[in-house]
């Protein structure tokens, strides 16, 4: 049996297994669901020796490639494979959803099986979202995910838990319709749904550059509301803060990705005119993003929020690496992807100790949390810093290579980008100062035992991969690279590989015809 | 020509087996429910007895499949799409008697009647779907409808029952009448009654256009009603919820899917050749259908009456994939009547059996915690409900996904467009059911709920197991579906 469909249909199995369980006996879904995804990230781990650390592979240029017959008519065909791109983003789920089941293990009381059918079945969607190479596959895996993230959200989340999930569903179920329709007419442009075809279809020039451009937009709205870009990201604050930690872990760390993993998957490679003419305002838009998420995230009161709209900032990165058609964006951009699941994931894992142990999200409930609890305060200290992006750890890595990008294609977005970076020290060191320093309450002090055992397995993981990624690249970037340099020729990317000087234009800071030219010039 | 030509032959009577095994057992029940009296122990008999009658007659309609070809002078004709609609409807009839067992009991109503009114109705439908003919047609509707205006005030103690019958009668013989003035139009202007006759006259002259298109309007007039689509859907909401729940379950899917079967069979061959003229109204009444029923389906509190909007809704879907006018468009009709069938008929069933005696529990607020205290009744409505949103490994999903796909291949993008938003926004009031079953503490009714009774469940399990087959598997009735949707002209 091939490895990845194994690592695709495991979590599967287990749901399937479990399905039938009494649901009074929780204890043992619980060590189920953990041995089960336990066993699938180690086996998930088996496919990094199959994905060529250098060049791409021969033929299609996926390993583990698998393509079965699904349905007849129209040709809808179980294609999957992964390349240097989708297997971190792989490895990256089945690493956080045994952690999910830890950090869940304390605070979820009520209906257990239910919540751990909702998780195997989100990790079976994820993985196979980003192992699909057929279009329609990749959209039903898209759909599968969207059910078990509502039901997280809506049953086991906070306050305005049904609010926040009928606004995540409806909106994503907005965004896929478009793609939906965009896949059915690429599938009768080309009478295919593979991906390999569609791809050698359009570098043949079967669209019209009208078709492109709307074939673009279609992919582009579903994949922008689900990253989320502004202004579509009002789902996110809500969703993060009322989901329960784990939803806001796999939410945060693998949900958002599936966005960003489809504009570099299908929205570059698939319209790449289409995708070079609106660079301009979609990287003003990632970068209104970036600034507009920091600065939201400065005031928000709730812990969660920050980090909801921390992420906003943090996509911006991506979306503006991705939007670079530079070799250096583009290994940036999805680096930033990995980080920002690791980081942010471990953000979210922090502030639900937090509430577990204090039950309040609120920044004000807090204060002087370290002289009780150091070993909680030191690693969110790590955590946090990696998410600023301080050299050492993995977030910096990324944003160099996206700013470095970006500055290759033009100067200033990587000045007004990396004023994202500056904020976001802002608001992580002001809420770190809020929640951690200072002098404890009373009942604070009786309700903040230090991390425990089961605290330490869940975190510990995703620290060492902060400091691994960001001291040593060299064990993920490669097959990164490698990917993205494949995919470089098709989507057009840009060659030469210098700075261009400030001064070769006339710079008129004052005028709002240097901010046109500052987006359009260049492209 | 012999004289013997003109009397039918034993192939007539095998293609026509279906209908003469229902309407023989329900006369035959009527007659025995007279001779038995209203003695309560007897009630569940005529059950059984239709359900023997329909498994027959579906037996019967399959078998009829290798026997295709005209029937009694080219009146009937049963092909692919007559058989397919046969097959659907006598399931639908399964699917009703099955559902409609614990409700009888619980409101001490007449067994007898009810089943005999079923197997006709059951029988006009396969009448309607083998016809040939606009008489046959019209036999067939009238046969139908009759036994449903019946049904739909079954309970006749109960007041919205009188109110929905009465209704429901009111308006469908109204747009009954449309549909003959329309046939009387025809025959006028072309002197037949016979589809592909008519197709052949209007292929050869193209001058009897203001007339034509009178009839052909007038026609849609009475389809569009009996399809529940906008803007002659104003009857639907009321008598959808006025009748009783397992009378609306079969209303819903039954005559609509018929209605479904012969407006594509008489617009695509009769009046084919001036598509032109029609398709830019069924364009529009399919828009129309999406915006009404998704809309006002949002603010509904009574399920019965959320699930009426809903069902205009996918009318309007349906009319999506009949105004593409392509091969494609018609397979993707029926493959999506026959996922609308399994997934109202279990939505249905689960209303059905929640509902208690008098209707008591008809709000979506009732269902509030039955995630929890009747966990599998939860989950299979849980699976129609997402298969009606259109979420991927459920029939709804491949039955959405087939219409659109005939819709873009028509070049009809601005309507697919607008057709999936609207999806999008009925993803809503799908999810507050989802909403109050699983995410609300449990109320009253989903404690004091009795776990369904095994005709209820067997039913239930059926249309999930289906649903969930058209999702995953969908080759099984798309090949089918495909290669019996093009029609002799």
């Amino acid at each position: 049996m091939n490895l990845l469909t194994a690592v695709i249909f495991l979590p599967m199995a287990g749901f399937l297994l479990t399905l039938p369980l009494p649901r009074e006996n929780h204890k043992f879904i619980r060590y189920f669901t953990l041995a089960f995804s336990l066993v699938t990230f180690v086996i998930s781990l088996f496919l990094i020796p199959g994905v060529p650390f250098g060049a791409r592979p021969a033929g299609s240029g996926f390993s583990f490639d698998v393509n079965a017959a699904w349905i007849n008519v129209p040709p809808i065909r179980y294609h999957v494979g992964i390349d240097g791109i989708s297997l971190w983003l792989v490895i990256l789920t089945t690493l956080l959803t045994p952690i999910c089941v830890l950090i869940s293990w304390a605070h979820v009381h009520k209906h257990e099986k239910a919540f751990h059918l909702s998780l195997l079945l989100l990790e079976f969607g994820l993985v196979g979202v980003f192992c699909s190479l057929d279009l329609f596959l990749f959209f039903v895996f898209w759909e599968v995910c969207l059910v078990p993230m509502y039901f997280i959200i809506g049953i086991w989340g906070h306050d305005r838990r049904i609010y926040a999930a009928l606004k995540f569903f409806v909106y994503t179920m907005a965004g896929s319709m478009l793609l939906l329709v965009a896949i059915i007419f690429l599938y009768n442009k080309t009478g295919t749904f593979d991906y390999a075809d569609i791809l050698a279809a359009t570098q043949k020039g079967v669209l019209t550059y009208r078709e492109e451009a709307l074939l673009f937009l279609g992919f582009f709205i579903a994949f922008a509301i689900k990253v989320p870009m502004f202004p579509v990201h009002t789902w996110l604050p809500d969703a993060h803060v009322e989901a329960p930690a784990a939803g806001s872990v796999m939410l945060a760390s693998v949900m958002l990705k599936m966005g960003t993993y489809g504009l570099l998957r299908f929205c570059l490679p698939l319209f790449p005119t289409a995708a070079h003419d609106n660079a301009g305002w979609i990287s003003a838009l990632a970068i209104t993003g970036i600034i507009y998420g920091a600065l939201v995230a400065m005031v928000q009161p709730n812990m969660k929020k920050v980090v909801a709209y921390s992420s906003v900032s943090h996509l911006g990165f991506v979306v503006l690496g991705l939007f670079t058609f530079t070799q250096q964006g583009l290994d940036g951009a999805v680096y930033q992807m990995l980080n920002h699941g690791v980081s942010t994931g471990a953000l979210f894992i922090l502030v639900g100790f937090l509430y577990e142990r204090r039950h309040s999200l609120e920044i004000k409930d807090y204060g002087g949390v370290a002289t009780r609890a150091p070993h909680l305060a030191t690693i969110f200290m790590i955590t946090m810093l990696a998410s600023i992006g301080l050299p050492t750890l993995n977030n910096f890595v990324g944003e160099y290579l996206v700013l470095q990008g970006a500055a290759l294609v033009h100067f200033r977005l990587a000045v007004f980008a990396s004023i994202g970076v500056i904020l976001s020290a802002c608001y992580m060191l002001w809420l770190y100062q809020r929640v951690f320093y200072g002098r404890a309450s009373e009942s604070l002090m009786h309700h903040l035992p230090d991390l425990g055992t089961r605290d330490y397995w869940s975190i510990v993981p995703l620290i060492v991969l902060m400091v691994w990624m960001g001291v040593y690249s060299e064990s993920f970037m490669p097959p990164i690279s490698a990917a993205n340099a494949a995919a470089l020729p098709g989507i057009g990317a840009k060659k030469e590989m210098h700075v261009r000087n400030l001064q070769d234009r006339q710079y008129r800071p004052d005028s709002l015809a240097s901010l046109r030219e500052f987006f359009h010039a260049d492209r | 020509m012999p004289t013997a030509s003109y009397l039918p032959s034993s192939e007539d009577y095998l293609r026509f087996l279906p209908e003469i095994i229902l309407t023989v057992v329900g006369t035959m029940i009527m007659l025995l429910d007279a001779i038995l009296g209203d003695k309560q122990n007897q009630k569940p008999v005529f059950g059984y007895v239709a359900l023997v009658a329909l498994c027959a007659a579906l037996g019967a309609a399959l078998g009829g499949y290798s026997h295709m070809g005209p029937a009694f002078s080219g009146m009937l004709t049963i092909d692919g799409f007559a058989t397919f609609f046969r097959v659907l409807v006598i399931s639908v009839g399964i699917l009703t008697v099955l559902s409609s067992f614990q409700y009888l009991k619980r409101e001490h109503a007449a067994a007898g009647d009810y089943h005999a009114l079923v197997l006709f109705s059951v029988t006009g439908q396969c009448v309607m779907a083998g016809a040939n003919e606009l008489i046959m047609i019209f036999i067939g509707l009238e046969i139908s409808s009759i036994a449903t205006y019946v049904l739909a005030g079954y309970l006749r103690d109960d007041k919205r029952n009188n109110e929905a019958a009465l209704k429901y009668f009111l308006l469908g013989s109204f747009a009954t009448a449309f549909l003959l003035y329309g046939i009387a139009w025809i025959y006028g202007a072309t002197g037949s009654t016979n589809l592909t006759r008519i197709n052949h006259f209007l292929a050869a002259n193209n001058e009897s256009g203001l007339l034509i298109g009178t009839a052909a309007a007038l026609m849609f007039v009475g389809f569009a009603f009996k399809v529940a689509a906008a803007p002659f859907q104003i009857w639907a909401p009321d008598v959808y919820q006025g009748a009783a729940a397992p009378v609306t379950l079969f209303m819903s899917v039954g005559p609509k899917a018929v209605a479904f079967a012969v407006f594509v069979r008489v617009f695509f061959t009769a009046f084919d050749s001036i598509s032109a003229r029609w398709d830019p109204f069924i364009w529009a009444s399919a828009l129309l259908s999406m915006v009404v029923g998704n809309f006002a389906a949002l603010t509904q509190t009574n399920i019965k009456r959320m699930l009426a909007y809903s069902s205009i809704a996918h009318a309007g879907y349906i009319m999506v994939a009949i105004t593409a006018h392509n091969q494609i468009g018609v397979a993707a009709v029926m493959f999506y009547l026959a996922a609308y069938a399994l997934m109202n008929i279990g939505a249905f069933a689960v209303v059905t059996y929640f509902c208690r005696q008098g209707e008591r529990y008809v709000n979506i607020e009732d269902f509030a915690g039955l995630g929890w205290k009747q966990p599998m009744t939860a989950g299979l409505f849980s699976i129609f409900l997402l298969s009606l949103i259109g979420v991927p490994l459920t029939g709804g999903f491949f039955g959405k996904f087939y219409i659109f796909q005939a819709a873009i291949d028509a070049h009809l993008v601005w309507l697919a467009v607008l057709g999936l938003l609207n999806s999008a926004v009925g993803a809503y009031y799908y999810l507050r059911i989802l909403v109050v079953m699983y995410m609300e503490e449990p109320g009253e009714a989903a404690c004091s709920v009795a776990p369904p009774g095994a005709a209820l469940q067997t039913a239930m399990w059926a249309t999930a197991l289906g649903t969930l087959l058209l999702g995953i598997r969908p080759s099984v009735l798309l090949d089918f579906v495909r290669s019996s949707s093009v029609f002799g002209k």
